[in-house]
């Protein structure tokens, strides 16, 4: 079925997408393009993926209805568990598909960005599977503040480089690797969110679309109905939301709610949430919304969640926006981290940080009686846990 | 006619250019900078604009953005400078940065300054072909622009024809994979490569750049092009030692 929001031959959604990228990099992305969907469509990857998702992510994740969370708020809330997921978070849906992609071309270095770690464990995880060698670029920055996953995918065999530049974040890695890809064309470039130059955007929302199909049969089986009145989930470059929306984003009858960190406020100077900041503009390979100066030099963004610290967006989110399809809300530091204790002691469950900021938002919305809301809760929050003790007492 | 194509019609080998940072190491060394280039007798000059994500280049490069952005210049700032030399310069200036300074600057503001300043060829190293096929042939073409393009070892010959036919400067042939600031001599296969492009009997002038450092490399790749680019050691050499030591850094390699 084609819809207006995948997108077209060129890789654009209405304005945005494409693929800004030096000469240097034209053959490799030209590969990737001319083979991916191809892939994706064939049945010994889609056996494969469904296999490993199956046995060794631990997929369909449940579909939980939060009831105490849901009587507090007024509304039917349920938690689409990707915290579950093997790895912690729901980026390993991605990771998995692409590494039979990288092998399916016959690529046997993988190379990867991270922000929060959680990408960079899961690209480390497949590789040890696979037995493919494995370089993650990671600012130092977030090094410093996400030490346990920094030590897993060591444990798993990774390199992990130091991104020294500008801000040293998740926008500095994601440079890095660009640059190293252009020193080493062999590798396979294993991008971890729908960011980056055509077909990486829409690749990485296919393979997250995984949590979309998943909502839609579990929602039917414990509502009779497949479609939710609201989803909700976190965006920092968007690849949790783009698979939680993907099924249902030519059902106009579904509201989705894209939650941006707003840092200490959106006017504060201290911010990532890029809709309301950004403007028209290309990082990364990619023509979205992003947060720049009058001259196009790139805002270093912020954010106490490293996972959603980036000045711009995907390029799709950039035209949910832009449509008006997608509502976008934002939630700051210290709303997020109530929204994180207040799922911990109600529901028993520790969601990650950049999760915690979808939650945030839950009281800010005048929910109609017996409205249904899905919350993607995208990871888990043990590679916060220095984080939430720091803010124990507040 | 192109400023640079003049250029070759006076010269069309052994060409020396020279890539520097705008606003570095002082904010008022841009126009210091180009004199003292032209001084030297280097034959046309890359005029780099600052900025803060440059994909394609390296460490040396990354460095003098920062501080040159750190020193406060901007593209109205850089228009200025280029303007108050406008009469003065009669080197051949080329643009060089990201899409994004254009796109953000306003496409059609950022081609009208350009013209005013004089300056008719730029090189966007993150503007794709098909990008430019779409929409700024035409942008261009309407302010007698000419964008230069970049070919790499791993551009395919139908590509580079494709390129050749829409090049009207010259085409800026990357010496290796790599991104600005690679080092060391040029290899039998980087020999290889030139030679390949220079049996392609292009219509167009071909200048090689990325990893040229001194006489050496200049003096190898101006074998097999028409010149050469020399950017990041550049770089270091004014960082180093100032504007004032420009001269010695060129003569040697152009003596």
């Amino acid at each position: 079925m084609k819809s207006k929001f995948h997108p077209d031959k060129n890789g654009y959604y209405g304005q945005f997408g494409g693929a800004f990228i030096p000469e240097l990099l034209y053959p490799n992305v030209k590969e990737l393009e001319d083979n991916y969907i191809q892939i994706l469509d064939s049945d010994a990857f889609q056996e494969e993926y469904k296999a490993l998702l199956k046995d060794y992510v631990g997929r369909p994740s449940p579909l939980y209805l939060a009831k105490r969370l849901s009587e507090k708020y007024g509304a039917f809330i349920y938690l689409k568990r990707e915290d579950l997921n093997h790895t912690g978070a729901h980026k390993v849906n991605n990771t998995i598909g692409q590494i039979l992609v990288a092998k399916k071309l016959g690529k046997t270095k993988i190379i990867a960005e991270t922000g929060a770690g959680q990408h960079g464990v899961a690209t480390a995880t497949v590789c040890a599977l696979m037995g493919l060698e494995c370089t993650v670029f990671m600012g130092e920055k977030d090094i410093e503040r996400q030490a346990p996953n920094v030590a897993r995918m060591k444990m798993l065999g990774a390199k992990v480089v130091p991104a020294l530049s500008g801000s040293r974040t998740l926008k500095d890695a994601t440079n890095e690797a660009i640059r190293y890809w252009i020193q080493h064309p062999e590798t396979f470039y294993l991008i971890g969110s729908v960011v980056g130059p055509h077909p990486y955007p829409d690749m990485v929302a296919r393979l997250q679309s995984v949590i979309s199909e998943e909502i839609k049969w579990q929602l039917k089986e414990k509502t009779g109905k497949e479609n939710p009145d609201t989803i909700i989930a976190c965006v920092g470059g968007g690849s949790n939301a783009a698979g939680a929306f993907y099924h249902y984003m030519d059902d106009e009858e579904v509201e989705l709610i894209a939650v941006e960190a707003s840092g200490l406020g959106v006017n504060s100077g201290e911010s990532a949430a890029t809709s309301q900041l950004g403007e028209v503009g290309i990082i990364h390979g990619s023509k979205t919304i992003l947060m720049q100066d009058e001259y196009g030099q790139i805002i270093e963004p912020y954010s106490i969640s490293a996972g959603l610290d980036y000045p711009g967006v995907g390029p799709l989110h950039a035209f949910l926006y832009e449509s008006k399809r997608a509502k976008f809300m934002d939630a700051t530091d210290s709303e997020a981290l109530a929204a994180a204790y207040e799922l911990t002691r109600i529901e028993g469950i520790i969601p990650a940080l950049e999760s915690a900021h979808a939650l945030a938002v839950l009281p800010k919305i005048k929910f109609k009686k017996d409205q249904v809301v899905v919350v993607n809760l995208s990871g888990r929050g043990d590679k916060d846990l220095e984080t939430y003790i720091n803010h124990l007492e507040e | 006619m192109n400023s640079i194509q003049e250029l070759f019609q006076k010269k069309d080998k052994n060409l020396l250019s020279i890539y520097f940072t705008c606003g570095y190491p002082k904010l008022e060394d841009t126009t210091k900078v180009i004199s003292a280039l032209e001084k030297s007798g280097v034959d046309f000059i890359e005029v780099g604009l600052p900025y803060s994500d440059p994909l394609a280049d390296g460490p040396t490069i990354q460095d003098s953005s920062q501080k040159a952005l750190e020193n406060g210049i901007n593209l109205d700032l850089i228009f200025e400078q280029l303007m108050s030399i406008k009469e003065t310069n009669k080197t051949p200036l080329v643009l060089m940065g990201y899409l994004n300074q254009m796109l953000k600057y306003g496409e059609d503001k950022f081609c009208q300054k350009v013209v005013d300043c004089g300056i008719d060829t730029v090189i966007l190293p993150d503007l794709p072909m098909i990008e430019f096929e779409n929409h700024y042939k035409a942008l261009f073409e309407k302010y007698g622009i000419t964008n230069v393009f970049l070919i790499t070892p791993h551009t395919s010959e139908e590509r580079i024809r494709k390129i050749d036919a829409y090049s009207k400067a010259f085409i800026y042939v990357v010496a290796s994979a790599s991104i600005t600031g690679a080092k060391g001599d040029i290899s039998n296969n980087q020999v290889a490569y030139f030679e390949r492009i220079k049996n392609m009997n292009l219509q167009s002038k071909l200048i090689i750049g990325f990893g040229i450092s001194d006489k050496e490399t200049f003096t190898t790749a101006c074998r097999y092009a028409n010149g050469t680019i020399i950017g990041s050691a550049f770089i270091k050499n004014l960082g180093e030692n100032g504007v004032d030591k420009i001269d010695d850094f060129i003569k040697p390699i152009i003596s």
